[in-house]
């Protein structure tokens, strides 16, 4: 990965305010960000490591573990709760098997929560692997659960 | 070759439109992809050209090509712009969105596109801020302050660097108006930027979008692309967030385009004066910037002839949650909550009753029907102990329990505080802690929330004591066991931290979690273990 940084910021250029981008490309490039990058990372940006790391954890979407192969983001605002969100979300941590803003044993699913995915007149909404999916009720919770065991 | 429109919008999609678009490529349609028009419950949306002009026919499924090509499909709608839901709208800003293909510049050219600019750059900065001022136009993203004044003082700083920051980091649970905007007609965000631009003095802008918005982010990135020979020499870059609600904050914003961590910026100074690395610096909404174009195209007086008292104008109102005709819905302010609600939006989706609405997002307060003749106005919301913010507005039936919303307000503020200041860091915590007492006092059997059952369980456990001296005495002097936990004296402990967040926080994030929060408890007491308000009951 570091060759990766060093491609990134040769294209890029090795600017503060890069920090943000590079870490969204690292981590679709890795699937996350692994800690032993921080050094690295900071290095190439010259910034401290606990700055690095102070941004990284600040951020919900950077992940500091590998995610399941598929990601489930559900959504928990409100206006999905006035839509049966929070039945929805039960019934998904009981058919996923895995519980909010975890990942499964087996690696196979990771669901996290997601506040708010401007879909709101037509909830429960999620996002599967980066596809929206609305109106989510038992039979479309089968479905999600049919695709990520695959 | 029979032309039909199916929306691209990330709504659509999530409706099925990819599926739909997909079915009538391979029945030898020229399949345009647009934005949403903006009602979803005729979503997916097919419109087919005809000589009588676009008909409409939704919701449609993938295997009913041939009935919508031979117009027997049951769900024809006719013209789309003659259903009621749109014939009552006035469409400034929202104008184009669902009709053009969003990444044609000959689509935008010929629907009024550019004039706006042409018209802003025949003119000197001063005379197009004086426009932006005449307009009345008000921050769209919620504080509602006079866009032209800010233009002003960024106008008047004198420094050779100065920035254009969009912000579209619309965070808000009921609000998607950035997000129907950047994907349906991003040009005229474009547009409105480079206007912007022109008027301060500015060379470069942002555009920060949510991560959330995968779609708006790729759209904006195309559509800048195609148009960079048209706003040169002004350039534009799109920044994605990473997740953190508290970035829709326009200095905590600032701060993650510098690559820092999301954190409110105490001001003075203004990002006017000192914004972007260190830099004048405007930083307005989408829809502010998005309305600009018409402002100068039409004049300032058109913009302002439309609108209610002190706010002029139209707003692209989002009827979102438990609605059955949920949508955009612009409108020029004055119309009435139970007007949306209930006329527009049709009332609940579920049939049940409306029991409340939130109006502004999670910061925003929950108002109950006998209050849906306040007319959508900064001033009368602000009365009436609530705010606009970016005008969504969130229905809910009466299977809602407040004491369990006023609750998820808190635990959501806490979840997203940046951390910087004490009482939105600290007294979003405590605040789920006295709602869970609340709520575990007014009826022990409904829900013990997780979080503060196993907080005092730790307080409780021996192990965790310090049993010498004073400091165990000083730390323990706020057990459980020792709190007044009675209903009465926890409310008015609530009350009480929500007055503190109110007055003490850094931004709107613990500054205004306290009217979610106080507008469930006054106006629906008894989902707090208070007697029902006497007006209610008689109802």
């Amino acid at each position: 990965m570091e060759a990766f940084i060093e491609a990134w910021t040769a294209r890029h250029g090795a600017r503060r305010d890069g920090l943000l981008p590079l870490l969204h490309a690292l981590q679709e490039e890795a699937g996350y960000l692994d800690d032993a990058l921080v050094p690295a990372i900071a290095n190439a940006l010259n910034l401290s490591r606990a700055d690095v790391h102070g941004v990284i954890t600040f951020y919900h979407d950077f992940r500091r573990t590998m995610p399941g192969r598929h990601v489930v983001k559900l959504c928990r605002a409100e206006s999905c709760q006035a839509r049966g969100g929070a039945e929805v979300e039960t019934q998904a941590v009981r058919r996923l098997g895995v519980a909010m803003g975890e990942t499964r044993a087996d690696g196979q699913v990771t669901l996290d929560p997601v506040y708010c995915l401007g879909l709101c007149a037509i909830g429960p909404n999620a996002l599967v692997d980066g596809r929206p999916v609305a109106r989510i009720d038992a039979a479309a919770l089968e479905r999600i659960a049919a695709e990520v065991a695959a | 070759m029979t032309r039909v429109f199916v929306s691209r919008d990330m709504a659509s999609v999530a409706l099925g439109a990819d599926d739909v678009a997909r079915a009538f490529a391979q029945a030898g349609c020229e399949v345009v992809r647009t934005g949403s028009r903006g009602l979803f419950s005729i979503e997916p949306l097919v419109e087919v050209e005809t000589d009588e002009g676009r008909i409409g026919y939704g919701p449609v499924g993938p295997g009913e090509v041939a009935a919508v090509l031979d117009g027997s499909h049951a769900n024809r709608l006719g013209k789309v712009e003659a259903l009621p839901f749109f014939a009552s709208q006035q469409r400034f800003t929202f104008a184009r969105c669902g009709i053009i293909d969003p990444l044609s510049l000959s689509d935008y050219a010929a629907h009024g596109g550019w004039r706006g600019l042409e018209a802003a750059r025949a003119q000197a900065p001063q005379q197009v801020v004086d426009a932006v001022k005449a307009s009345g136009l008000r921050g769209r993203g919620g504080a509602g302050f006079p866009t032209g004044i800010k233009w002003q003082t960024v106008l008047d700083a004198p420094s050779a660097t100065k920035y254009i920051v969009c912000n579209a980091d619309e965070g808000d649970s009921g609000t998607f108006a950035d997000r129907m905007l950047m994907e349906g007609d991003p040009f005229c965000l474009i547009e409105g930027m480079a206007i912007a631009a022109h008027a301060v003095g500015a060379g470069h802008g942002y555009i920060y979008i949510r991560s959330e918005y995968p779609f708006a982010c790729s759209t904006m990135r195309a559509a800048i692309e195609a148009s960079a020979h048209l706003v040169a020499p002004f350039t534009l870059e799109v920044r994605e967030g990473a997740g953190a609600y508290v970035c829709g904050e326009e200095t905590a914003l600032l701060d993650s385009i510098e690559g820092k961590r999301g954190q409110v910026r105490a001001k003075p100074p203004l990002p006017a004066l000192q914004g972007l690395f260190g830099q004048p610096t405007v930083i307005n909404n989408v829809l502010s910037l998005a309305a600009v174009p018409l402002i100068l195209s039409k004049g300032a007086e058109a913009y302002a002839a439309v609108g209610f008292g002190r706010s002029r104008g139209t707003m692209p109102v989002q009827l979102a949650g438990n609605v059955k005709h949920g949508g955009l819905y612009e409108i020029g302010f004055g119309i009435t909550l139970g007007e949306l609600v209930n006329d527009i939006g049709g009332g609940t989706a579920s049939g049940r009753p409306v029991r409340a609405v939130q109006v502004g997002g999670p910061l925003g307060a929950y108002f109950p029907p006998s209050m849906f003749h306040l007319p959508f106005d900064y001033e009368a919301f602000a009365q009436a102990g609530g705010l606009i913010g970016h005008a969504g507005i969130t229905v809910f039936d009466d299977s809602i329990d407040m004491a369990h919303m006023a609750r998820f307000a808190m635990e959501f503020c806490a979840a997203e505080s940046c951390g910087k200041c004490t009482p939105c860091r600290i007294g979003s915590t405590r605040g789920v802690e006295i709602l869970d007492r609340i709520i575990a006092a007014r009826a022990p059997s409904v829900m013990p929330a997780q979080a503060g059952i196993s907080s005092s369980q730790e307080q409780r456990d021996p192990s965790l004591r310090w049993d010498d001296g004073g400091l165990g005495k000083a730390l323990y002097s706020r057990s459980p066991d020792r709190i007044d936990v009675s209903i009465d004296a926890q409310t008015s402990l609530l009350r009480d931290l929500a007055n503190t967040m109110k007055y003490g926080s850094l931004c709107a994030l613990g500054g205004f979690t306290p009217y979610p929060v106080l507008s469930a408890l006054d106006h629906f007491p008894e989902d707090f273990g208070a007697p029902a308000p006497a007006k209610e009951a008689a109802e």
